[in-house]
């Protein structure tokens, strides 16, 4: 109640209960606690006398990346063309696996719910794990290569893309899919003409976001072995040569930034 | 043809939407479905083509019980029956056409429908529909940029498309106005009769059922409580079907505004006598 | 195409499908557009399948071990290293935590000065490079620099999230708070109140459950990251997922991502829990 009578018969305003304010002030207190507790933890785990020498090194690096070595960009092309075709491949093959688990995952078009507890099980373990994880594993399985960050990229996309459409899929009208089920059609005829269309500029957005997104994962794949400019960047730094790293940040700087912006002017353009 | 008996639904929430219908339409007629808000006209109708499941009771379509029916059987059984919904339910992303031509769905397999290549024979007859209802010129047309009149036409080629026996009709009108509600209805009925289709159609608006059906059933709390022909519908009757109301007086509100009425009633219902007097002075019929 | 050749089109189109003949409307209306770039995709496509190169004797040999793998999700091994692991998790655990928090703590600030429609010209540029940098580069890139700079173990990868988090955080903030509800703020700063008096009164309400909202989503987000930037050495799970991949002991890799799993949806659960609460 936020209104009480103090004791002298005035009518006192108050923004929340006394209740409720004292649960959210134990709270805070909790919280602030946890969060001392880490650090804590952390400081305890860390070489004080490095980071007081933080901004020493962190001047050193900068004096020694800075004039970047200009040629060595003619190498990159090729590792640069890698890195595209990761993302773009491992997001067309990540599209192809996250549309059907999508329709199998949404409470109003899967077949069973047996089927959507595996689909959304599915769903979360392909979230939860990092592309560069999937691409540890992969290149231990595979061997090094593109073909290990392709597959990765893919397994990660099916998370992201299969939970943002199953959740369009859930929110369609239903009366459209009442209406073609009513006309005799048969299930995936009904998908086909009755969902499909209504979240068919969800999922070209979220696929294009999902592009954008993967171009930047797929910078770092190379680092542990499976293609991309991440492999040019694992060298240069092992051999300590800063005056090629920062010609690789520049160039995955602006490669990020065209690809975000191709991918804001297709959602736009979409929407 | 259709014959329903004993037929009952209780939602899982426990609502008793209809107990015990008995109700048998022959071929080509016209039956208006009236009732209070809530009564289960839906329902029934829905009922019919299973889009919600009977509880008990048997739903015959000349020699088929359709209640039992699963799988391809109910798919054949539904392409008997078309629907037209009281918000059109057309797909809004697909061309008017392409909404036209859903209504073959159960007709033609799934590849020639995902790539749109309909027989020859469907298109002519989808496109000789759409000329019909007078949208001959809109068919590349999306259907959300059609008004609201256009839209429940399409909904009617859709429908007939199907080459239905039965059609089956929930508030066709609710969302239109007085004028186009009328053509609407009375497309309905000269389709029909062409057709010698039988047709239930959901109608709050007692004027247009009397004008336009055959006969009028009416529904209250889920039990039939009136069956006969519309000119039988007398005050009386309606205040068995919607409860008291003063059916006859003049629709002047500030005399009505302090209504008699202790039960339920719909406002399009305040004098539907009196609106089909003013009607028949200016009937385009 | 002019307008007189869309009405010509229209009508043949209506005239063909009066005899029956129609077809759907190409989703590009140009038929040169239409095929310049089905030809673009499709060199495209094959350019970039051909400059792939698969060692199938390799992947052949791996395929065994992909059912190890698999096999060992069915078996997953949590003792053999199991401190090694209660370790990773809890140093993961407490990296998210408090990047989470240090990083929300600085988003606002940052948010506040990218938001245009708040901030002067010259904070606004400051605030918006800061974002576009945090955001452009992948976490572990910015773990390698942050380990040079201040040494192997978790404090670098505090860092290195606070920062992600910043970019991530004070992007959507100055987003909200561009589209703010103006009138609120007229309505405030008309009864005379100070800058913090609006920001506290007019803006906060407005912003502040989404806030809670994108920072129960962050935490989810830096959990996952912290699980990798382990491998270039800042600390958390990521280096004994490493070791225990490069060493194939893929049962405790698999216990491993279980535990990620089983995070991330107790995360999730929760965040859902809080979201409720708060509004
Ligand atoms: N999906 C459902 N779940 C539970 N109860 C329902 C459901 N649909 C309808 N009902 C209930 O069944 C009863 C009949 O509903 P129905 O929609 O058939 O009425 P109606 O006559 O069509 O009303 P209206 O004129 O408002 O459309 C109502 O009491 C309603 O609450
Ligand atoms: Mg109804």
């Amino acid at each position: 109640m936020p209104v009480s009578i103090s004791p002298q018969g005035q009518p006192r305003w108050r923004l929340r209960t006394s209740r409720a304010q004292w649960l959210g002030y134990l709270a805070w207190l909790i919280g602030a606690c946890l969060f001392l507790l880490c650090w804590k933890m952390i400081s305890d785990n860390t070489m004080w006398v490095f980071v007081a020498d933080a901004g020493r090194q962190g001047g050193d690096l900068i004096s020694r990346m800075l004039p970047p070595d200009w040629h060595y960009a003619h190498r990159l092309w090729k590792p640069m063309w890698d890195t595209l075709n990761i993302a773009t491949l491992g997001t067309l093959l990540g599209i192809a696996m996250a549309f059907p688990v999508a329709f199998l995952a949404a409470r109003n078009t899967t077949p069973h719910p047996l089927i959507r507890s595996l689909a959304l099980g599915l769903i979360v373990s392909s979230r939860s794990i990092n592309s560069l994880i999937w691409a540890m594993l992969l290149v231990t399985i595979l061997g090094p290569g593109v073909l290990a960050g392709i597959i990765a990229i893919a397994l990660r996309s099916i998370g992201f893309i299969g939970k943002l459409l199953y959740e369009a899929i859930e929110e369609i009208h239903p009366t459209p899919v009442e209406a073609i089920s009513a006309t005799g059609a048969r299930r995936l005829q009904v998908m086909s003409y009755g969902v499909l269309p209504q979240v068919l500029p969800a999922f070209a957005g979220i696929s294009v976001y999902r592009w954008d997104i993967n171009i930047r994962e797929s910078t770092v794949l190379g680092l542990v072995g499976a293609g991309g400019i991440g492999l040019q960047l694992n060298a240069a730094i092992n051999s300590l040569a800063w005056s090629q790293v920062s010609v690789i940040f520049l160039m995955i700087f602006v490669t990020v930034l065209a690809s975000e912006w191709i991918s804001a002017r297709v959602r736009h353009a979409i929407i | 043809m259709l014959t329903l008996s004993g037929v009952c639904k209780r939602y899982p929430t426990g609502d008793r939407a209809l107990s015990d219908i008995e109700l048998s339409l022959p071929r080509g007629q016209i039956t208006a479905l009236i009732g209070p808000s809530g009564a289960g006209k839906s329902t029934l109708i829905r009922c019919i083509n299973r889009l919600v499941e009977p509880t008990s009771g048997s739903i015959r379509l000349d020699d088929t019980e359709l209640t039992r029916l699963s799988g391809r059987e109910l798919r054949r059984a539904r392409r008997a029956m078309a629907m037209i919904f009281q918000e059109y339910a057309l797909v809004d992303r697909l061309s008017v056409m392409e909404n036209v031509l859903s209504g073959r769905l159960g007709h033609v397999g799934f590849w020639r429908s995902f790539l749109r290549r309909y027989p020859a024979k469907d298109v002519t007859e989808a496109f000789r529909l759409l000329e019909r209802v007078g949208l001959s010129h809109a068919l590349d047309k999306r259907a959300d940029a059609l008004s609201g009149g256009q839209r429940q036409r399409v909904g009617i080629a859709r429908a007939l498309v199907q080459s239905p026996q039965l059609l089956l009709i929930d508030e066709p009108t609710a969302s239109l106005d007085p004028k186009t509600s009328r053509q609407i209805m009375r497309l309905i009925r000269e389709l029909c009769a062409e057709r010698r289709l039988a047709a239930i159609i959901n109608i709050h608006d007692v004027a247009l059922a009397r004008q336009f059906a055959d006969r009028v059933v009416g529904l209250r709390a889920g039990r039939i409580v009136f069956d006969g022909k519309p000119d039988e519908l007398s005050a009386e009757i309606l205040t068995t079907i919607y409860g008291e109301e003063d059916w006859d007086t003049q629709a002047d509100h500030e005399r009505d505004a302090p209504s008699k009425s202790k039960t339920q009633s719909h406002p399009a219902l305040m004098s539907p006598i009196s609106a089909l007097a003013a009607l028949s002075t200016g009937s385009t019929r | 195409m002019n307008r007189e050749q869309l009405a010509d089109q229209a009508f043949t189109r209506e005239a063909l499908a009066s005899t029956g003949r129609w077809r759907r409307l190409p989703f590009i209306a140009d038929p040169k557009v239409r095929w310049a770039m089905g030809i673009g995709a499709a060199v495209y496509l094959a350019l970039a399948l051909a400059s792939i190169e698969v060692n199938w004797e390799r992947v052949a040999e791996g395929m065994s071990r992909a059912l190890n793998f698999l096999g060992a999700f069915t078996q997953p091994d949590f003792l053999s290293r199991r401190d090694d692991i209660i370790d990773g998790i809890l140093e993961s655990l407490t990296m998210t935590l408090t990047s989470t928090v240090i990083g929300v703590a600085l988003a606002i600030p940052v948010g506040l000065g990218a938001a245009r429609n708040i901030a002067p010209l010259p904070i606004y540029l400051v605030c918006r490079s800061i974002i576009t940098v945090s955001r452009t580069f992948q976490e572990i890139i910015i773990a390698i620099l942050f380990v040079v700079m201040f040494g192997f173990g978790p404090l670098a990868g505090v860092i290195t999230l606070a920062f992600a988090t910043i970019g991530f955080m004070a992007k959507l903030l100055a987003e909200d708070i561009e589209d703010l509800d103006w009138r609120q703020v007229e309505a405030i700063r008309a009864t005379g109140a100070s800058w913090w008096q609006t920001m506290n009164h007019a803006v906060q309400p407005q912003v502040m459950a989404r806030l809670i909202g994108l920072s129960m989503y962050r935490l989810d987000i830096n959990f996952r990251e912290s699980a990798v930037i382990g491998i270039v050495g800042a600390g958390g799970i990521g280096a004994t997922l490493n070791t225990s991949m490069s060493r194939y002991e893929y049962d405790t890799s698999a216990a491993i991502l279980l535990i990620i799993i089983a995070v991330v949806l107790l995360c999730e659960y929760g965040s859902s829990h809080v979201r409720r609460w708060t509004q």
